[in-house]
């Protein structure tokens, strides 16, 4: 099974996701954001970073690079596709997943571990998770602030979209939101549980030696979801 | 042909910096502030012919997020 990681201008986190999902055994390559053929991978990674400057708006203008053609189809046919805190911001804008990410509550770069805790497990993102289990992993964002028309908010709670939230030491949702996030959402999934975004970086807390490898539960359910792509497309 | 974009956050949604914004304007003593919104302004050039249908276009694909932002366009000369 064969990850690609998108590299787009600006860019800063491909190389850390690189590591991380080596570190579990999936094997990843580095594409450039003017590829235009993804034929051969499994799924996708959009990393974090700050694609085209952020200029506009935060992947307004890295959602037409050329390479998000392959991204839209890869989802269109159920593979895993995976954003991290910018990729997150780029599929949003692309209408892969819902909503948008503005400026943070407090107007502040967030640069700290927060804890977030599984909501449901039916996604590449939580499958390997357990509901209910809380994790330490890191932010490092400005615009991580989600938020969705109510319509659409209350759609995707009812279809139980909405993987990660942030949480206090206990699980509990309503405390310590650290960007003001709408329903404290920190990850969410599409429909067909195949696309996923979240803000924290699961990438930088993956082994011991970072302070917490929380994170590796979610990359691990990214592998597993790569490796059903794999299996089924033999 | 100039054109002139205007784009504003939906109502209704969160605007932090509007928010602490009004917090500030309140605290330098000016009373009856309920709101501040941010917005953003692009002027456009382009060569004669183009239209505001043309430029209305471009915000709805890629100038203005939809989804959380509405916008007007007005054509300056």
């Amino acid at each position: 099974m064969t990850a690609a990681i998108v590299v787009f201008p600006g860019s800063n986190c491909e190389l850390d996701v690189e590591h991380a999902l080596g570190l579990i055994g999936v094997d990843t390559e580095l594409v450039w954001h003017r590829d235009t053929d993804l034929t051969g991978f499994d799924g996708v990674v959009l990393p974090g970073g700050f694609a085209h400057g952020d200029y506009l708006r935060t992947g307004a203008i890295a959602r037409f690079s050329p390479v998000m053609a392959e991204v839209e189809r890869m989802a269109r046919e159920g593979r895993p596709v995976l954003g991290i805190c910018n990729g997150f911001q780029i599929l949003c804008e692309a209408g892969l997943l819902p909503g948008a990410l503005i400026a943070n509550r407090d107007l502040r770069f967030i640069c700290r571990p927060v804890l977030v805790v599984v909501e449901q497990t039916d996604s590449i993102l939580t499958r390997a998770a357990t509901a209910g289990q809380v994790l330490r992993i890191p932010l490092n964002s400005y615009a991580g602030n989600y938020v969705a028309p109510t319509t659409e908010m209350l759609q995707m709670e009812a279809d139980e979209r909405v993987v990660l939230r942030y949480c206090d030491a206990l699980g509990d949702t309503t405390s310590d939101n650290p960007n003001g996030s709408t329903n404290a959402v920190a990850g969410l999934t599409n429909a067909g549980g195949n696309v996923a975004g979240l803000m924290p970086h699961p990438e930088r807390a993956a082994e011991d030696i970072l302070g917490s490898a929380d994170g590796k539960i979610l990359l691990e359910s990214f592998a597993l979801s790569l490796n059903d792509r794999a299996a089924a497309s033999l | 042909m100039r054109f002139r974009i205007s784009i504003s956050r939906k109502s209704g949604l969160a605007d932090p910096e509007g928010v602490e914004t009004a917090r500030a304007l309140t605290d330098l003593g000016y009373s009856g502030i309920t709101a501040v919104h941010f917005g953003r302004t692009i002027t456009i050039e382009a060569d004669d012919g183009s239209t505001a249908a043309t430029v209305t276009e471009m915000c709805e694909r890629l100038l203005a997020n939809p989804v959380i932002e509405d916008f007007t366009v007005e054509v300056l000369e």
